[in-house]
């Protein structure tokens, strides 16, 4: 099949790798500035407790400290990431509620000194009981961790869609399982580190290693009283987000509080404790689920339910508790479904948005479930797939349209896969083969998964375009510069902004440059809810193809054609798919240039040129795209979470070798389909691919953050808390289905984090296929598996 | 109290003050201003720190400044001559082996540790020789195509010239 598009769907590398390739890339860490102080702060060495008293003299007098600030000297401002949810100011003002919760901050010449004074501030704390348990959070009794929330409740969701009691009564297979998981950490390589400066007309920059300049633009104008356009937030190269960056932090408040205080560039680096300590990704999950089929394996109903123990304060959690439900609507025809969510607050790091936000763990136990309904009624796990998936323009009960969906050619594709590389692999029945030793036992799991391409509104209610795009072209003609804020987090968002502009104005990716992630240049939400391909896309395209008309308005008038007879082809103008006569274009643009000795040259008219020659008649071209997403799903409470104007989806199948004397497991292969409607590049998404197997694979075995019994973090470390090395992953085919998704710019959708979603499941269903254990906690640690297989054996005895 | 020390960086010859307990890192990224080498974890945990010292790979967090005296230190800046990258830079571009970059210095270090001992190493040697490198975002799937593509290319360079094959 010969390609529609010239530039879009190849492999061309990220525009941003050479410079991250040669250590030239520069992270907010590798940012300095005349004067600057280094910033440090003060964290709580208590889960819970009142403040008595804060002392920092002893701080201020120590030569080369020049700010410390508390509650007492800083604006008295709540803020978070939902406005209903508000509850974090940038330093404790009569309680702390975490381990990590900040309570001062200091500006000093380095940052011996300025750690040196955080030791010399004494706090005198009234110590309170720690709430450390989600479980039991709500119980009458248990200590209230914030006024707002009575039984320390944050959050609570109830939906019904269609009639689940009815349904049920109609069900041949009715089965309740649970499964919990642990709070885990988003662990990207690059710390926070913010570095902030006024300069003298009263502006604030911020540069931050943040997934979304505007929120924490807007965060920082309301909590430093600022009007918005005089805070500008500038994101440098970020290494890695993955959602808890979505958020604006009390350490990039505290930075820009110290730079005001002291009038010097201040920045503040985070260690990886403190990483930990912030915390602010995924959530711990505890999921109760039922489900019910009819005689042919056709679901009925799901009657779920989920309490997540979110930390000490909201976060990104509301809309957390709704993803949790509301990621279950599809990719399955799913004709009622009963939801109740309620998220606790306890004495731990806040918890927020990760890869697949909310619908991880909850997407683990359906999936598995759905194995063991299939094995009761004798279908294999392939089969009992294909007869519920749902196909394109199918609404889900919970108001979800899916405008393309690629899943079951998803699930065909596996099973190809498996059928070539294990042939009697994924038939539903254990496939244990004995490998060297008789300990280990080799299974097949398959999962599905679906994820939004974008959430339909913003984090605060507001009829703003989601995005913006800005597109210049020089004045000397040539190539063209695309602004956006868009955020690069190594997603590859760029590149596939680039990419998306070139194939609009016929111009190669080379005559493209791209500045994003910067609120002076554009504005855009960030890179959460996997957006910016789509939404930003749709701006950049809107952009390039006002430019395009713009020039080609110009040419079809000295050319005497008419603007529809002209078009833009791999950089040179097309009229009527011929060259038209330019003699007098070239002239001009000749004697511009003489004396140069590179010259437009060829029988057809150059991007230079008629770009140039725009420039002449009509001064500086600039084109302008935005986004706002349509009036999307339903009007009931909690609509507004889950609604997307298009939804990613994915089957994986995995293969695991279980040691049941060790309680190991090792996972041999992963084959994984996404659908990403049409790849914008190639290469990017089968790396977006492989990178949501590596979380969801750290995920269903390694990763969990540990606490003491006092609520410190007892791993927070990337030694003790274990995210996948190259050894244990496996190899990964990835199989790319393109569909054509009617919203999308190209016809392209999400593949950022709907890959995770059949990650934990798969790895669960060959577990189960080789064991005929049913994992319900995460991760599946070897004690995990070991105490699971004495159990499943005991009931076998018993 | 700072004490002078000489140390070849890159091949060049540097002479540096520093406090006896100033860490590699410290002196490459504050001292002699060499952003590429990244600090992710300081405990020597997440490789990204990685440097070479007399050509054996080191999480430069955990060398002292002063036991680099004397010793030659290479660091990614150090790989690429002027905008031509070196054959694994090149190779961790076209294969799309970076994403958010900020592992990428400390693999390619450990990849050309590896390739310069092993010139023909097989995928299991990769992944062996990058275990000590933590990449959260590319699977490191494509990293390890990328170290076989780039040993494959410099065996090709080097039978170009006539060397060993």
């Amino acid at each position: 099949m010969t390609r529609r598009y010239s530039v879009i769907g190849g492999r061309a590398p990220r525009l941003d790798a050479p410079e991250k390739a040669t250590g030239r890339a520069v992270y907010a860490d590798d940012l300095r500035r005349p004067g600057m102080l280094h910033g440090a702060l003060l964290q709580s060495p208590l889960a819970h407790a009142g403040i008595v008293r804060i002392d920092t003299s002893r701080a201020e007098r120590l030569p080369g400290v020049k700010a410390v600030l508390t509650a007492a000297d800083s604006p008295n401002v709540l803020f978070g990431v939902s406005p209903a949810r508000y509850d974090e100011t940038v330093f404790c003002r009569d309680k702390v509620r975490y381990v990590g919760d900040e309570i001062a901050a200091v500006a000093a010449v380095d940052i011996d000194t300025a750690l040196e004074a955080v030791a010399l501030i004494r706090v005198d704390y009234e110590p309170l009981e720690p709430v450390l348990d989600g479980t039991t959070a709500m119980e009458p009794g248990r200590p209230r961790i914030h006024e707002a929330y009575a039984d320390n409740v944050c959050a609570r969701v109830e939906q019904e869609f269609g009639d689940v009691e009815a349904a049920r009564r109609k069900a041949h297979v009715v089965r309740t399982d649970r499964m919990s998981s642990e709070m885990r950490n988003a662990a990207f390589l690059e710390p926070q580190c913010a570095l902030a400066e006024f300069g003298f007309d009263g502006r604030l920059t911020l540069w931050t290693s943040t997934q979304s300049p505007h929120y924490v633009a807007r965060t920082v104008a309301m909590v430093l009283g600022m009007p918005e356009h005089k805070v500008r937030v500038v994101m440098p190269r970020v290494g890695g987000g993955f959602g808890p960056k979505a958020a604006a932090s009390s350490m990039e408040l505290a930075t820009c509080l110290l730079a005001r205080a002291t009038g010097r560039p201040v920045k503040t680096v985070f260690t990886r404790e403190q990483v930990f300590l912030h915390g602010r990704s995924r959530h711990e999950f505890h999921h109760t689920m039922t489900t019910g089929v009819d005689r042919d394996g056709k679901l009925l109903f799901l009657d779920h339910e989920v309490l997540l123990d979110g930390g000490a304060y909201a976060s990104f959690g509301i809309a957390t508790v709704y993803y949790a439900g509301s990621l279950l609507g599809g990719p399955y025809r799913l004709p009622n479904m009963r939801f109740r969510g309620v998220r606790v607050v306890t004495n731990k790091p806040a918890c927020g948005a990760q890869r697949g936000h909310g619908g991880v763990t909850a997407r683990a136990l359906f999936e598995l479930q759905l194995n063991l309904i299939a094995r009761e009624l004798g279908l294999d796990p392939f089969e009992i797939r294909l007869r519920n998936v749902m196909e394109t323009g199918e609404t889900t009960c919970n108001d979800l349209n899916m405008s393309s969906l690629g899943m079951r050619e998803c699930l065909d594709v596996v099973r190809e896969r498996l059928r070539r590389a294990a042939p009697g692999a994924g038939t539903g029945t254990s496939t244990s083969t004995s490998t060297s030793t008789s300990t280990c036992v080799r299974g097949w799991g398959v999962a599905c998964g679906f994820f939004v391409s974008g959430a339909g509104y913003p984090i605060y209610r507001s009829r703003t375009h989601h995005c913006t795009v800005v597109i210049r072209v020089p004045e000397s003609g040539g190539g063209i510069e695309l602004q956006t804020g868009a955020a690069e987090i190594g997603q590859g968002c760029e590149t596939a902004m680039a990419t998306i502009a070139a194939e609009t104005l016929g111009i190669p990716l080379d005559a493209v440059r791209v500045r994003s992630g910067d609120t002076d240049l554009a504005l855009d939400l960030g890179a959460y809810s996997s957006r910016t391909t789509l939404m930003t896309g749709h701006a950049a395209r809107e952009a390039a193809e006002s430019v395009k008309r713009q020039i080609l308005e110009v040419v079809a008038a000295a050319m005497k054609v008419a603007p529809e007879d002209l078009d833009i082809l791999d950089g040179v103008v097309l009229v009527r798919g011929g060259a038209g006569s330019f003699d007098p274009i070239r002239a001009e643009y000749a004697q511009e240039h003489r004396g140069w000795p590179v010259q437009p040259s060829g029988p057809y008219l150059t991007f230079a040129e008629a770009s140039r020659l725009a420039f002449l008649e009509r001064g500086a071209i600039v084109g302008t795209g935005k986004y706002r997403p349509p009036p999307l799903g339903g009007r009931f409470k909690g609509a507004a979470v889950g609604t997307s104007p298009a939804y990613g989806c994915s089957a994986q199948a995995a293969e695991v070798i279980v040691d049941t004397e060790t309680g190991q497991v090792r996972v041999e292969r992963i084959v994984a389909a996404h659908d990403c409607g049409r790849a914008i590049n190639m290469t990017q998404v089968e790396g977006q691919m492989h990178g949501c197997v590596s979380m969801g694979l750290g995920e269903a075995l390694l990763e969990e953050v540990t606490f003491a019994p006092d609520g410190r973090i007892a791993n927070a470390n990337l030694a003790d808390y274990r995210i996948p090395t190259a050894l244990d992953m496996p190899q990964i085919d990835a199989l790319v289905v393109e569909s054509d998704e009617p919203n999308g710019p190209f016809g392209a959708k999400e593949v950022g984090e709907g890959g995770i979603m059949p990650t934990i499941p798969a790895i669960l269903g060959a577990i189960h296929d080789a064991t005929g254990l049913a994992v319900d906690e995460l991760p599946a640690s070897p004690e995990r598996i070991l105490e699971g297989l004495r159990r499943l054996r005991e009931r076998e005895s018993g | 109290m700072k004490r002078l020390m000489e140390v070849t960086v890159n091949d060049l010859r540097r002479e540096v003050a520093v406090e006896p307990r100033r860490t590699l890192i410290e002196m490459l990224r504050e001292d002699l201003d060499l952003t590429g080498t990244k600090h992710g974890c300081g405990q020597g945990d997440c490789g990204a720190c990685l440097v070479l010292l007399d050509g054996m790979p080191v999480n430069s967090c955990l060398v002292l400044a002063l036991e680099a005296a004397g010793r030659e230190v290479t660091t990614i800046e150090g790989l690429a001559d002027g905008t031509r990258l070196h054959p694994i830079q090149q190779a961790f571009v076209d294969a799309g082996a970076i994403q958010c970059g900020f592992c990428t210095p400390g693999m390619v270090l450990s990849a050309k540790a590896l390739l310069d001992r092993n010139p023909s190493p097989t995928e299991r040697d990769v992944r062996v020789a990058i275990s000590g490198n933590l990449c959260r975002c590319t699977g490191y799937q494509k990293i390890v195509e990328a170290t076989l593509t780039a040993a494959e290319r410099m065996r090709g360079r080097a039978s170009d010239r006539g060397g060993a094959p």
